[in-house]
């Protein structure tokens, strides 16, 4: 007997700064919007989206997001009790597709985009690190 | 786990099982999920993450996944899909899609063959990476020159099982992934090959004071292949924690690896930032909404599942649900041939005994069987009517399974005419006559006895003669 389909109840507020990043991770942003960006923060970013970012990049970025997290406040503020959840703009669920092949492409033509090529895969340069 | 190791420690076991999904195609393209393959040759631009490709739902990996929650009796829910987001060369989108706040199947809970149950918290769809091999460095990670990837399985179907710490020793942790693995591939949702890598098993390990209800800090393990593995990992694991606590150290949360070879776990090389995922929505992707009607069709097309497979049996057998010969028939798929036997009104005890023990022992190389149940209920009654010695029965059986055919032609060939009653009744004669003083006792009510004349009369007809019907005979001729 299949239960009744209904979402979880998502918190209504939810830091838009930081939609879910593990509070215990150094540098995570879990305090209330308004409170300003530091540079840390905007470090500790840049260096998950592998992005070198030079002191002067840091501080005009810190500033600019700081703006943005602003603006989230101002909507965080908004009364929305009545307004219900959505995941996505567009009024569509379950866009589903057959489970039928279709072609794939040819490696040849694959493997030729590749730095480099080794027994038919994509080679890569030594990896430090485990998989996450 | 032995109790030395651990004495006044409780090991706690909670487990993460990916299993790969029998879909014809991935996840989110119309590429063939198929495993062993030429290298790179299912992919395209959705799977190999080529700027402008979109990402499309595929409809039996949902239902598959639909199954599983069912068979683990979650709850199904709307639910969406999230960017994990992680910079490694075995996804090429630099995020894997998945799910996070929101899972197709939360909430439910297996059934171990103890009886035990173990909570389920959420059984999540997500997409599975490409396989790197290292080069150099022995095929480990540390010291290989340089890394090779096959994008095939990039994008396969994933669903992720995760069970609450539910569990008390590495024994329950190989029970557990032995009865899920059983129901993902009764439901037909996935092969459970775990050599093939269709089944793959992380577990979380903390030990703490026995009578304790707080948790320890945990260890998560990884790169366990084998049952086996998973039970030596959590073995050592438990032991490694206790001598860091018994030594007044505290265990950290870290994630370690098994090494087979070394029998240990290490610690991963650990990154700073190796938990920020920074998870959002995936936009290219709508939600999953799937209909109280589908999911209930889905679950209507279930089979049966091990659990009630092992109620029906021990019903049947007038045996507790979770004795060990039912589990084993039931894990071998032998309890059809009980139920056969049921139906025919023959001796289930008997069937089953024969099937766990005999049976079980021929089949656990194979694994396979194609036992006729009309065949093997009539050997069942020609042993439970003493035509044939329990012996006897045991070696006809063993052919029988190894090569079918009908088991009374087998008993003939092997020379098993039945013992006349009369014959058996000679035998017994001379016997009382040789042992004048034992048949006294036994007459005047020593029934320990009775074990010493049957063996005689199983001496005395070279183990032919049906020791049930000697017995009988034995009692019937001092009541005499």
């Amino acid at each position: 007997m299949p239960e009744q389909l209904t979402a979880e109840p998502r918190p209504a507020r939810r830091p838009a700064a930081s939609p879910q990043v593990d509070p215990a991770a150094p540098g995570s942003y879990d305090g209330p919007v308004a409170q300003p960006i530091s540079k840390d923060d905007v470090a500790h970013v840049a260096r998950l989206a592998r992005l070198a970012l030079s002191d002067d990049e840091l501080e005009q970025y810190t500033s600019q997001l700081a703006g943005v997290l602003r603006h989230a406040a101002d909507i965080e503020a908004l009364d929305i009790d009545n307004v219900e959840a959505t995941a996505h703009p567009f009024p569509l669920v379950n866009v589903l597709r057959e489970d039928v092949p279709t072609p794939s492409l040819d490696r040849d033509e694959v493997l030729a985009q590749a730095p480099e090529v080794d027994q038919e895969r994509f080679r890569i340069p030594r990896i430090l690190g485990e998989a996450p | 786990m032995s109790d030395d190791t651990l004495s006044g420690w409780e090991v706690v076991v909670g487990l993460e099982v990916h299993c790969e999904l029998r879909t014809e195609t991935k996840l989110f393209c119309g590429c063939r999920n198929v495993f062993g393959d030429e290298p790179n040759t299912n992919v395209c631009p959705v799977c190999l993450g080529l700027p402008g490709s979109l990402p499309v739902l595929n409809k039996q990996a949902v239902e598959y996944a639909i199954r599983i929650g069912r068979a683990l009796h979650c709850r199904v829910q709307p639910s969406m899909f999230h960017r994990k987001n992680y910079f490694y060369p075995d996804m090429p989108k630099d995020f894997q899609i998945s799910q996070y706040d929101v899972p197709v199947n939360a909430d439910g809970w297996l059934e171990l063959p103890s009886g035990k149950r173990v909570g389920i918290v959420r059984a999540h769809m997500e997409e599975d990476t490409g396989k790197t091999t290292h080069v150099g460095g022995g095929g480990r990670i540390h010291g290989a020159a340089h890394s090779l990837v096959d994008y095939n399985r990039a994008g396969v179907p994933l669903v992720e099982i995760v069970s609450d710490p539910d569990m008390r020793s590495a024994d329950e942790a190989r029970d557990y992934v032995d009865e899920l693995r059983a129901i993902l591939v009764a439901t037909g949702a996935s092969d459970g090959k775990m050599e093939e890598g269709s089944l793959r098993v992380d577990c979380n390990v903390s030990i703490r004071p026995q009578g304790s209800t707080a948790l320890g800090t945990r260890c998560e393990i990884k790169n366990m292949n084998s049952l086996r593995s998973l039970g030596r990992a959590i073995v050592y694991e438990a032991s490694r924690q206790v001598e860091v606590l018994s030594s007044g150290g505290s265990v950290v949360q870290e994630t370690r690896h098994w090494d087979e070879a070394d029998g240990r776990t290490h610690a991963m090389r650990s990154k700073e930032e190796a938990f920020d995922y920074r998870y959002f929505p995936e936009p290219d992707l709508v939600s999953l909404a799937p209909s109280q009607e589908w999911v209930r069709a889905v679950e209507d097309a279930l089979p049966v599942l091990p659990a009630e497979r092992r109620r029906r049996v021990a019903e049947a057998a007038g045996v507790q649900a979770g004795s060990e010969p039912v589990a084993t028939v039931v894990r071998l798929g032998l309890d059809a041939l009980v139920m056969a036997t049921v139906a025919a009104k023959a001796d289930a005890a008997l069937a089953l005994r024969r099937l766990a023990n005999e049976v079980a022992g021929q089949l656990a190389e194979s694994g396979v069987h194609d036992i006729d149940p009309d065949a093997f209920v009539r050997l069942v009654r020609m042993e439970h009517d003493g035509e044939l010695t329990s012996a006897q029965a045991r070696t006809v059986l063993k052919d029988f399974v190894a090569d079918g055919g009908d088991p009374k032609a087998i008993a003939r060939q092997l020379g098993f005419e039945a013992m006349g009653s009369q014959e058996l009744a000679g035998a017994v004669e001379t016997v009382i006559s040789a042992n004048p003083k034992e048949w006294e006792r036994f007459s005047c009510g020593d029934d320990k006895l009775v074990g010493f004349f049957v063996g005689k009369v199983k001496a005395a007809t070279g183990g032919k003669a049906d020791l049930r019907a000697a017995t009988e005979m034995l009692r019937r001729r001092r009541g005499a």
